[in-house]
């Protein structure tokens, strides 16, 4: 069996460079075309109309007159009568006509009756007014909780809580298809680009083997983007019915409140410890929903309940809550950000009641975690580059107007890489594709890609042609988990290796040794370690004849830890530092410290690039971001980018982060980054905010109101 | 965004003829910052939009003998350029600076900031001016954050304007045309707190088009806008107060005191005003200013927190007046 | 019916239908109520589609719209050029703007038929391949973006600013002011930051050589 393994880490030409992604200029001058962009001739444009009530029965359903508005070339009914509506901006029906404008001028022409219910449920802070909505979802003790309380010297309570947030993907969800008799053409925005064709082709019952996919790029989808969703199927009828190509993407309005959210969660949690910070026990009750099936319970205590070896004495009860709201979707670590800020701000309260330092209490309890070295090494890190010890004070020490603050976060994640398969040739004009039906959700995937395959063969990364976007290229995972640089990466240099064997093979004559002994480097093939035993990369291939090689090579999750290509397995620690105006709640962050472990790093500016956007994400979800219900409409207030706020770039302040890029993590094989790093920063900010404000507000994003709220019942 | 006919007339006598008489039959657009925003949410349905932008008669900003004139249509971005408006009017730069997009400031126009609707999102998600529905106040009982803290009648919007508070505060005039003539308006009376559905916040008319700002000149006045702000980034201020404080020596002759984004209208905190005659700002006296100026303020349930806000800018912005912030 | 079949389809924005319908330019009677209208000549058009000349990164473009299309929707829809993004299309993130008599603008917000006699430039103006504008290059230099959606939009507010500013030495703190009217979701500002300073050496070096 060839050898798969990395090239030592010293060794390493095109690997762990920082190079520019290679689709970079495309992008950024803006002649790469997303789904969103295209085109094509003869197109209808799509509008939907949907639900104004959160619960509701759609009563009958009048197209008569929206048909014979101008352009109208079909029309979808999608919840037909007797529909039951559970979330506001329901899909009720959809049009397609020749503009947009008369798409949505027919829209307005249909008519609905609904019967409408009035008890819905939209909001989840108060679990006590749910009532029956919250639903209890078991109770998992370990130890003696009891008796560990009692032991306790301190006991320390507190209630937190983290509100829904919604993707708000910049490019909305939504596709053109173009069904034509037997075949049809799918462009959709996607983070699964291998999976989607079976995804539409079931609910279609419609070949999947006839869908062909193409995708080039995508605007953002942070785990929202995996299936074809009714958009999808609506749009293909839509293209069936008219024989014309449709296009439908969302409205901002119907992205931000049905295209995808985060569940809530919310926790009452009961800590006890030894006056040394030892913690001996944990209770916590704790609820979240994530629209109309309820939420389960985040992995509390995170990270210091590591099976096994956590905190000895726990017990967790949670209720689910089922609210009238649209569906949650993954997001980028689904339910880590929102366990590592419950179980970081408990501990952060019992540190202050022991008026302990809680870098102190965080690193006397990291026997707790599944890697403590790693993390009493990254939380050394992180301090000195937040200048922890200069810059820390006890809360509620400080007196003036404007205050300092520090806090921790802290993270963990699997990230191995997802199940893909590569395709490369090798063609007698010396030309190199790489081929897989993978997607670059942003990480630079094309990039790493051509630097594994560039690396392997000894080739610039300008002789590679990467080509990812299509289902008809092999099969590779969905972008979800930060599965994919692992399992591309791995795929990727399988097949390449794969295929220098069979070059090998076609030169091994000419180079009077056998295949075994050759290497490709620096655009040649030569004897292992002989320069002068050498061909160029090109006249090896000219030896081809005719035949162009083909080699696949494929990443099998459960074969991958044993190959040593990539591996699950990332920690990481978050310090903030922020300024709270005690007059204003207004909160400014200054400083922002990620120290993020992850393996081998194929590219450290892409890798560094997904830590800065983690941490800005934190930002966004600890200070701003919230998806604001009303309780008597039932609907969404925000769903706009206007009051959905976002953080802009002056709202960031400065973000620093260290890449733990180290030998004794480079053997690990390549782990996946997405996540992990936009895990912990809600955590350590809202840890800030109340070192600094000098009283906990329990409830993110921490907002001039929830500050100040927090202030006054202080106070009072 | 419903279909409507455009006229973009030469001068401003055919602008006027152009405009209906009654709400919803014709739209001015200037700047579009809001104008294009509420007709794509079909709160606004007009029939035809007639654009003024180009008017020479609404360009332009200079120095009249009645003080400085600021054409409607001067766009935030020729406000912040203009020496005339940096040497003496801080607090309109302020104001001006407070709309952080770079976008905005170069499209939006000096009128169109006094003239834009608010931004209560009941209004906005279609429940009418006063965000009712089945007869009960959405505002009062719903989600009000944002909202109002002083407001007797039905109206709990905030007003958006971001230079009508400092308008006020310096006690400038706005020209009002129609096709009968101009009158004018002082800029506190510009602002009214509807009481029905169908009123509007302004005292302009369907038929008539905010034509130009004279405000008097300001040289010996102390001024300055403070906003609390939760986001640096295009986002709308919590509160905001602007001062403006004519001095006798080393103490206040007369003040103006208005506040921004806490009423239906720019708040004229009056009682703060008066407290502040004869008086040299201090940290104690402006911090005594501020809590004048919202005794009066009646938050709804959930945005006490505002009145904190409003008195903490009116300290701000006196103290940035006095040049001690 | 098969699109190829249908006497509907035409070239978007030229369609014969859409260029009868629109051109109309009234002598100031139109949709109001009687009593509303004054004597005038001032052109009233639409509300169906009108034939309308676009001054387009320095060329002339001839494209017929509906006075409600925004200049984005007459880009991206009738025009092929879908650089700027539709993202808000509130007037609030940035990703669709454009350069509208030198200043940075929403192209979401503004009227197509408005854009008339203005000089535009979208980020189609800015030099691509394999030399790229300063600020394109630069915003890969420093990896300004991820997913890319924003990044058109950011490129021209960026470009705008520094064509804007004085000096060519900008600070971090200035570019910060300077993109206040942009948002992104994947989280570039770090790169961002960074780009526009180096850009605008670059940009405004050239410019005094």
């Amino acid at each position: 069996m060839p050898n798969y393994s990395w090239p030592p880490m010293d060794q390493r030409k095109v690997m762990g460079k920082r190079i520019s992604r290679t689709d970079g200029v495309v992008k950024a001058s803006g002649r790469a075309k997303y789904a969103s962009d295209l085109n094509r001739p003869g197109m209808l444009y799509a509008a939907l109309l949907s639900c104004p009530y959160a619960h509701a029965k759609v009563r009958s359903v009048d197209t008569a007159e929206a048909s014979k508005m101008p352009g109208v070339k079909a029309i979808r009914v999608v919840s037909p009568a007797g529909t039951e509506i559970q979330w506001a901006m329901t899909e009720v029906a959809v049009v397609a006509a020749e503009t947009e404008a008369q798409a949505k001028d027919a829209v307005r022409k249909i008519k609905v009756d609904y019967e409408v219910l009035t008890d819905h449920v939209v909001e989840d802070v108060e679990v006590a007014k749910v009532g029956a909505r919250a639903k209890p979802s078991g109770e998992q003790v370990t130890g003696d909780v009891d008796a560990a309380f009692k032991e306790s010297d301190v006991v320390s309570e507190g209630w937190y809580g983290i509100p829904v947030l919604t993707h708000c993907c910049l490019e909305p969800h939504g596709q053109v298809i173009e069904w034509k008799g037997e075949k049809m053409e799918y462009w959709p925005s996607t983070q699964n680009v291998s999976g989607l064709a079976g995804d539409l082709g079931r609910s279609l019952q419609f070949p999947a083997a006839n869908i062909t996919v193409h995708m080039d790029h995508v605007g953002g989808g942070f785990g929202s983007k995996f299936n074809s969703d009714r958009w999808g199927m609506e749009c293909a009828q839509l293209s069936k019915e008219s024989g014309r190509p449709v296009k439908w993407f969302l409205d901002r309005a119907h992205e931000v409140v049905i295209a995808g959210v985060r569940p809530s969660a919310y926790a009452k949690i009961k800590l006890g410890a030894k006056k040394d910070g030892t913690i001996l026990a944990w209770e916590s009750e704790s609820w979240a929903s994530g629209g109309f099936a309820p939420s389960g319970m985040p992995p509390i205590p995170y990270v210091f309940g590591n099976p096994g070896s956590g905190i000895p004495n726990r017990r967790m009860k949670h209720l689910g809550v089922s609210l009238n709201t649209a569906p949650q979707r993954a997001w980028r670590a689904p339910n880590h950000p929102q366990a590592s800020f419950l179980t970081c701000s408990a501990l952060d309260d019992l540190a202050a009641k022991l008026n302990m330092d809680p870098l102190e209490l965080f690193l006397k309890n990291l026997k707790y975690t599944p890697r403590p070295e790693t993390y009493e090494k990254q939380f050394k890190k992180a301090a000195e580059l937040a200048e922890w010890k200069k810059l820390w004070k006890p809360r509620g020490e400080q007196k003036g107007a404007i205050r300092r603050g520090l806090g921790i976060g802290i993270n963990q994640w699997a990230g191995a890489g997802h199940a893909s398969t590569c395709r490369v040739k090798i063609h007698p004009d010396s030309s190199v594709e790489v081929e897989l039906g993978s997607q670059d959700l942003g990480v630079g995937t094309r990039t790493v890609i051509g630097q594994v395959a560039a690396e392997t063969f000894g080739l610039p990364m300008s002789a590679i042609k990467v080509k990812i976007g299509e289902n008809a290229y092999p099969s590779s995972g969905a972008s979800g988990g930060s599965t994919t640089v692992g399992g591309v990466c791995s795929s990727t240099r399988k097949a390449s290796v794969n295929a220098l064997e069979k070059l090998y093979a076609a030169v091994a004559e000419s180079l009077g040794a056998p295949a075994d002994q050759l290497e490709a480097v620096d655009g040649r093939i030569q004897v292992k370690g002989n320069a002068a035993k050498a061909m160029p990369w090109k006249a090896a291939c000219q030896k081809l004849g005719v035949n162009s090689i083909t080699a696949e090579g494929e990443n099998v999750p459960k074969q991958a830890a044993r190959e040593g290509l990539n591996s699950a397995g990332a920690a990481g620690v978050q310090i903030a530092d922020v300024t709270v105006d005690t007059e204003t709640g207004v909160v400014k962050l200054n400083r922002l410290v990620a120290v993020q472990d992850c393996g081998l790093v194929v590219n450290p500016k892409l890798a560094e690039s997904q830590v800065y956007g983690a941490c800005i994400m934190s930002i966004c979800g600890a200070l701003m971001e919230e998806r604001i219900m009303d309780e008597i409409t039932g609907r969404v207030l925000n769903a706009d980018m206007e009051f959905y706020k976002l953080a802009g770039i002056k709202d960031i302040g400065e973000i620093v982060v260290h890449m733990d890029i180290a030998p004794e993590h480079d053997k690990r094989g390549v782990i996946g980054l997405g996540e992990p790093p936009a895990v912990g920063g809600v955590a350590a900010i809202a840890n800030a905010v109340s070192n600094a404000a000098g009283v906990r507000v329990p409830t993110v994003p921490a907002t001039p109101d929830r500050v100040l709220n927090a202030l006054a019942r202080r106070n009072a | 965004m419903q279909a409507f006919e455009y006229a973009s007339p030469a001068t401003l006598k055919e602008a006027l003829s152009l405009l209906g008489t009654k709400w919803g039959e014709a739209d001015v657009l200037a700047g579009g910052t809001d104008l294009i925003s509420l007709m794509k949410d079909y709160v606004h349905t007009p029939k035809r939009v007639v654009n003024i932008k180009g008017l020479k008669e609404l360009g332009g900003i200079s120095k009249t003998a009645a003080g400085l004139r600021i054409g409607a249509a001067a766009t935030v971005d020729e406000l912040l350029s203009s020496p005339l408006v940096r040497t003496e009017y801080p607090s309109l730069v302020q104001a001006a600076r407070g709309i952080t997009s770079p976008q905005i400031r170069n499209m939006g126009t000096v009128g169109g900031d006094l003239c834009q609707r608010p931004r209560c999102w009941y209004f906005r998600q279609g429940y009418g001016l006063l965000g009712m529905k089945d007869g009960m106040s959405l505002v009062e009982k719903g989600e009000n954050k944002y909202h109002a803290i002083f407001s007797s009648g039905p109206a709990k919007f905030v007003s958006p304007s971001s230079f009508g508070p400092a308008l006020i505060a310096l006690g400038a005039k706005v020209k009002l045309a129609s096709a009968s003539g101009t009158r004018e308006v002082e800029a506190a009376k510009f602002f009214v707190a509807p009481t029905s559905a169908d009123a509007r916040e302004t005292a302009l008319l369907p038929n008539e088009i905010l034509t130009e700002i004279v405000i008097p000149a300001a040289a010996g006045v102390k001024n300055a806008t403070y906003e609390v702000r939760h986001k640096e980034a295009l986002d709308w201020p919590l509160a905001t107060a602007s001062v403006a404080l004519k001095m006798k020596g080393a103490s206040v002759g007369s003040a103006h005191v208005v506040l921004g984004h806490v009423a239906p209208t720019p708040y004229v905190a009056a009682e703060a005003a008066k407290m502040l005659e004869g008086k040299s700002i201090t940290e104690d006296v402006a911090e005594q200013a501020g809590a004048a100026a919202v005794a009066a303020a009646r938050p709804l349930s959930d945005n006490a927190y505002k009145v904190q806000l409003a008195k903490v800018a009116v300290k701000r912005a006196l103290l940035a007046a006095a040049g001690k912030a | 019916m098969s699109f190829e079949q249908d006497p509907d389809v035409q070239k978007k924005g030229f369609s014969r239908r859409g260029l009868l319908k629109g051109i109309g330019v009234t002598s100031g009677v139109g949709l109001l109520e009687k009593g509303a209208e004054a004597q005038t000549t001032a052109n009233v058009q639409g509300p169906g589609e009108v034939p309308i000349t676009l001054n387009l990164n320095g060329k002339p473009v001839k494209v017929a719209v509906e006075p409600r299309t925004t200049l984005l929707d007459a880009l991206r829809d009738k025009l092929d050029m879908t650089g700027a993004k539709r993202v808000c299309d509130r007037g609030t993130c940035g990703a669709c703007t454009v350069i509208v008599d030198g200043k940075a603008m929403y192209a979401c917000t503004m009227l197509a038929i408005d854009a008339q006699g203005r000089k535009i430039r979208t980020i189609e103006s800015l030099a691509a391949g394999a030399n790229p504008h300063p600020m394109v290059k630069a915003f890969v230099n420093h990896d300004a973006q991820q997913c890319g959606y924003c990044t058109p939009g950011f490129v021209m507010a960026a470009t705008n600013f520094v064509e804007r500013s004085a000096t060519a030495s900008l600070t971090e703190d200035q570019v910060k002011d300077g993109l206040g009217g942009n948002l992104c979701r994947c989280g570039t500002y770090m790169g961002i930051r960074k780009a526009v300073v180096e850009a605008a050496k670059e940009m405004k070096g050239a410019r005094n050589a």
